[in-house]
């Protein structure tokens, strides 16, 4: 890697001022971000640490919405939510290897949005609210493509604040080579209607599939899902499955999360 | 009862106390006082030619020592190829000169272009940064097909084309061999892919070159399979070097899979570079510079044609392979998709009548090269697919056919060069129906149908030549080495036992098996034996390990050695106890005169022939160290048969294997623990191959899959719990050990039956599906599934 400045500050204004400089960059669990530094792919002037802010390690359930600091590693949201939002806490568990579970964190992952990470379903399918150190975001306004968000430069998520959903569940096919999502559906149940939301398939990122939600409010069952397909042509296309191919799981993972969710 | 020490025993694996407790020496372990490290700046195009470098500025940069480029290497010779293949008209092989950084033109991405040697590996990056290349782009060859079209751009524009060889084995006669294809009642004709794999160790390549101004002597650390090979090829071809004074050590190494059999461009480099820089200069290897820099395996396009009676017996087989080399002749590149495969084409059957045909091609890709198993599994995966495709059109059982077929009678001289001395394939299949619970399946597939998956069943036969040998036969096919072993036992005085082996261990466990041949052919604790390998200043000399050989032929070598010290330590025994050295008993460590009470204590003996006040010095050297060389008469012949059972996902075309059996005849077995952790390797990467990997270049010759994001390792949860079992055992008849080698059996025999089942699982869904070229990846089984 190329040499770089590095803060570790332990207040969320701290860290807001320390981004500021220019080519600054904010790391959080690092599972992304230092391999891609080992590799010379980056050359961030500084580094800045957020992993000693105690404000981005909370966690609360607050009947009914969990709050989950920005900082919070996958393997402390599987602990946490396992009796709040089981759907979520089965997602993080999931996600990479015990290393990245315990490094990798929750706001790193929706700041970095790789079109095959498994938090931006989870996101979106939950309507989360994305909290940033200037604001508040819903998930709907926050995706914005392959690697592209909302955020601006210097903005830290701070925390991410999930509606527990009557029932969810989220369904990961997996790339054989990676273990991302080569395609990962994200079903939620509210009452004021079903969220579907779907990583690792389309080249626009992960996206909500509308038909489905739709045929889903009138019954939540697999079978309602029955003639509706994605379209192939947005879907990514590469060694691993055609675009054919993702559009088909997508169906297909649709449906045994809508099952799993029971 | 199973035996607690000695031959047949299964005692855990000394050397794995220090590999799994963090006490292991690997070459990134080794740091020689005052290293500088290089980096090398890779090619990133697959065809350029080279206007110019320009390291100036890069060679004002901090920390720099020296940059390379090819220039700097005009005056050593290029990377040898050790074998030379004669072609179906009797011309030699086109060999390209394959230099240790490219000179004019770049052939493939990854190829060094420049190193930059730093006092940090850091400034030595940050310096190749700075190095201004001028390239012209090339048309980049890729597919072997484009390769060999008339007007295709050639790879080396001083050969007559991309063509390395054309050869053909076994019956030449075209006319013959149609002949019988057109009085046949049935003919299957197969066209497949045997896709191309990196061979990915757990450990990247190293080395590290030193030089001694005092003494003129060269020390090069590297992780190889064969130390002294690479002293050989480095000193008599590439740098001219006496080889007295050049050592090559191989401490510890994590993995090989013939990979590191290859003498590369990075121990010649770094070898040099230490004299040229007065200083010892590193490099290890990352995981993505291993992607585009090991050599490769595998990648064949092939059509095989299986020719069979009204009665279903096998009578012709004809095959025509293209086999990629990449860009540059490896050290046994031209060896594998010939002779390792060709003569393997035969399989355990009795066709009478054999062709192979293969085209080797030059590609603007990674060299490919020997790869576990190498060429066998080529020729196996070919021959056991066309042979289950045949039973699927004749409606024949897929075993019952195999059976028929079988070679019954050894010696049997194939139509294909090899004398197979014995085996008992009727013995191993029935062992396999019993160890796969044949009679079982049926319920199985109910079972996985009723949870809506299709289970299909698939079974192959293997044979492999193993032991590579014998030297006068391998001469003649072209091979510019000797295949035989040596191993020196050194006696100490007081009776404990060094064996220097030829052979070198990065995972076979020789460490704990070789000595369990000596104690027990002397009657003492295993722990008073230890082998020394992997150092060509301690090891006399050696060939070492790949084609399953070190036990068959470096074993042999080392059995030899210990019978020499075992005569003459009788002749001591026979001094002592005033008697005739042919009455002398060797047993549990106890030299006894037959026909009596006395005896004499190994111990003793061994002491007796360092402290010799009462020996026989006039007709007897002192001491107690022999060594022998051994050439084997034949290669051996592991064979068996090999199970799969799979349930495909008909929604998503996901393959999971449920059940791998494999009854292996792998003749006598030292450590039969070792033998099913070597069998249970092989199968992990057969199925790796099967289902997982695939090492794809797209159109400009870029690896797609050149990291761990999208090559596909095989993991624990992709394979299933093996039953492995090795009780059918016919002897090798010409070794005195009678072993035959297990290393690479589980890679070769496994794919087909893998395919197998698949096939069998589609087609019991009413899916017309004949083949999916590997790796079987829930993409590709799915498309096949929906035509």
């Amino acid at each position: 890697m190329y040499e770089f400045e590095f803060e570790k500050p332990s207040t969320v204004a701290e860290a807001v001022a320390a981004l500021a400089d220019e080519d600054a960059q904010a790391l959080g669990g690092g599972q992304t971000l230092i391999p891609t530094l080992k590799q010379r792919l980056a050359m961030p002037s500084k580094l800045v640490s957020l992993s000693s802010i105690p404000q981005l390690k909370e966690l609360s359930d607050n009947g009914g919405m969990l709050t989950i600091g920005g900082a919070v590693t996958h393997a402390e949201v599987a602990a946490a939510a396992a009796d709040s939002y089981p759907a979520l806490a089965d997602l993080a568990s999931h996600i990479g290897d015990p290393a990245v579970r315990n490094r990798g964190t929750i706001g790193g992952s929706l700041a970095n949005n790789d079109p095959a990470a498994c938090y931006p379903a989870a996101a979106l399918g939950s309507g989360a609210t994305i909290v940033t150190s200037t604001r508040e975001i819903t998930a709907d306004d926050y995706f914005r493509g392959l690697f592209e968000t909302a955020l601006n430069e210097g903005e830290i998520i701070t925390a991410v604040r999930f509606p527990v959903p009557e029932k969810a569940n989220y369904q990961k096919f997996l790339q054989p080579a990676s273990r991302f999502a080569l395609v990962g559906v994200f079903v939620a149940k509210y009452a004021a209607g079903v969220r579907v939301a779907v990583t690792g398939a389309s080249e626009e990122g992960v996206f909500r599939w509308h038909e489905a939600e739709a045929a889903l409010d009138t019954s939540f069952a697999p079978d309602a899902l029955d003639g509706l397909s994605v379209d192939a042509g947005g879907m990514i296309g590469d060694m691993h499955g055609t675009k054919e191919y993702r559009a088909h799981l997508v169906g297909v993972m649709t449906k045994r999360a809508v099952a799993a969710a029971g | 009862m199973p035996k607690d020490n000695g031959i047949g025993a299964s005692p855990k694996r000394r050397e794995d106390v220090r590999f799994l407790t963090g006490a292991g020496n690997y070459t990134d372990d080794i740091n020689v006082n005052g290293q500088a490290h290089v980096h090398f700046l890779r090619a990133d195009v697959a065809h350029a030619a080279i206007n110019s470098i320009d390291t100036s500025a890069a060679e004002t940069m901090p920390g720099v020592v020296k940059i390379f480029t090819g220039a700097d290497f005009a005056e050593v010779g290029g990377i040898p190829c050790g074998w030379g293949v004669t072609d179906r008209h009797g011309n030699p092989q086109q060999e390209p000169r394959h230099p240790i950084i490219a000179h004019d033109t770049i052939r493939h991405v990854g190829e060094i272009v420049a190193a930059v040697v730093a006092d940090t590996l850091e400034q030595a990056r940050d310096a190749a940064e700075a190095i201004e290349l001028s390239l012209s782009d090339k048309p980049a060859v890729v597919s072997m097909g484009a390769a060999l079209a008339e007007d295709a751009t050639k790879v080396h524009e001083d050969l007559t084309s991309n063509l390395c060889y054309d050869w053909v084995f076994g019956n030449p006669d075209d006319d013959a061999v149609q002949a019988a294809f057109d009085s046949a009642a049935h003919v299957t004709t197969l066209e497949l892919v045997n896709n191309r794999l990196v061979a990915n160790p757990m450990e990247p390549r190293v080395a590290i070159g030193d030089y001694s101004r005092a003494t003129d002597e060269h020390t090069l650390y590297t992780t190889s399979q064969n130390p002294h090979v690479i002293r050989l090829l480095m000193c008599a071809f590439v740098l001219g070097l006496p080889e007295h004074k050049v050592r090559v050590i191989a401490p510890d190494v994590g993995g090989g899979f013939g990979s590191k059999i290859f003498h590369y461009a990075e121990e010649a480099f770094c070898t040099f570079a230490a004299k040229a820089c007065g200083r010892a200069v590193k490099w290890t290897s990352t995981r993505a510079e291993a992607f585009i820099s090991d050599a490769h395996g595998r990648d064949h396009v092939t059509k095989i044609e299986l020719a069979l009676d009204a009665d279903n017996n096998f009578t012709a087989l004809r095959t025509n392979t293209m086999a990629n080399m990449g860009a540059y002749l490896s050290t046994f590149s031209t060896s594998v998709p010939s002779y390792l495969h060709g003569t393997l084409m035969a399989g355990n059957y009795k066709t009478p009548i054999v062709q192979v045909n293969v085209k080797t091609v030059f590609t603007n890709t990674v060299p490919v090269d020997a790869y576990r198993g190498a060429g066998r599994p080529e020729a196996t995966f070919q021959l056991e697919r066309v042979i289950d495709k045949a039973a699927r059109e004749l409606g024949a059982d897929p075993i019952a056919l195999r059976r028929q077929n079988f070679i019954t009678e050894f010696p049997y001289e194939t139509p294909v060069a090899l004398t197979y001395d014995t085996g008992d394939y009727v013995a191993t299949m029935d062992k396999l129906e019993q160890v796969a619970d044949v009679a079982g399946f049926a319920a199985r597939r109910a079972e996985s149908e009723k949870n809506g998956k299709l289970r299909g069943f698939g079974i192959n036969c293997y044979i492999e030549a193993c032991g590579i040998a014998p030297s006068n036969i391998v001469g003649m096919l072209g091979a510019r080495a000797g295949l035989y072993d040596a191993a020196t036992v050194r006696v100490n005085a007081t009776g404990s036992i060094s064996v220097m082996v030829g052979a070198h261990s990065h995972g076979q466990g020789h460490e704990t098996s070789f000595p369990q041949v000596v104690a027990d052919m002397i009657g003492i604790d295993e722990s008073m034996v230890d082998i020394v390998h992997g150092d060509t200043g301690r090891v006399p000399f050696g060939m070492g390990t790949y084609g399953s050989r070190s036990i068959a032929v470096c074993g042999s070598a080392m059995v030899r050695a210990t019978e020499k010290i075992i005569n003459k330590a009788k002749k001591i025994a026979a001094h002592l106890m005033e008697a005739s050295d042919a009455d002398i008993e060797l047993k549990d460590g106890q030299f006894t005169v037959a026909g009596t009470d006395k005896s004499v204590a190994w111990g003793d003996v061994c002491l007796t022939a360092y402290v010799p006040h009462n020996y026989p010095l006039e007709e007897l050297e002192p001491g107690l160290e022999e060594t022998a060389f051994y050439d084997p008469a034949n290669f051996t012949y592991p064979a068996g048969a090999y199970a799969c059972e799979v349930e495909v996902d008909p929604d998503t075309g996901k393959v999971s294997i449920e059940r791998f059996s494999a009854a292996d005849d792998f003749g006598n077995i030292i450590n039969p623990m070792i033998v099913d952790g070597q069998v249970h390797g092989g199968l992990g990467q057969g199925i790796g191959q099967a289902l997982l990997e695939n090492a794809a270049y797209d159109e400009d010759g870029q690896l797609l899959s050149a990291s761990f994001m999208d090559y596909a390792m095989p993991r624990a949860d992709d394979v299933p719990f093996y039953q492995v079992d090795h009780s059918c055992q016919t002897p090798c008849t010409h070794n005195p050990l009678g072993v035959k080698g297990c290393g690479e059996a589980g890679a070769i025999g496994s794919p087909p039956a893998v395919v197998n089942a698949v096939i069998d699982a589609l087609q019991s869904g009413g899916k017309d599906v004949t083949h999916i070229d590997m790796p079987l990846s829930p993409a590709r089984v799915w498309a096949a599934m929906n035509g």
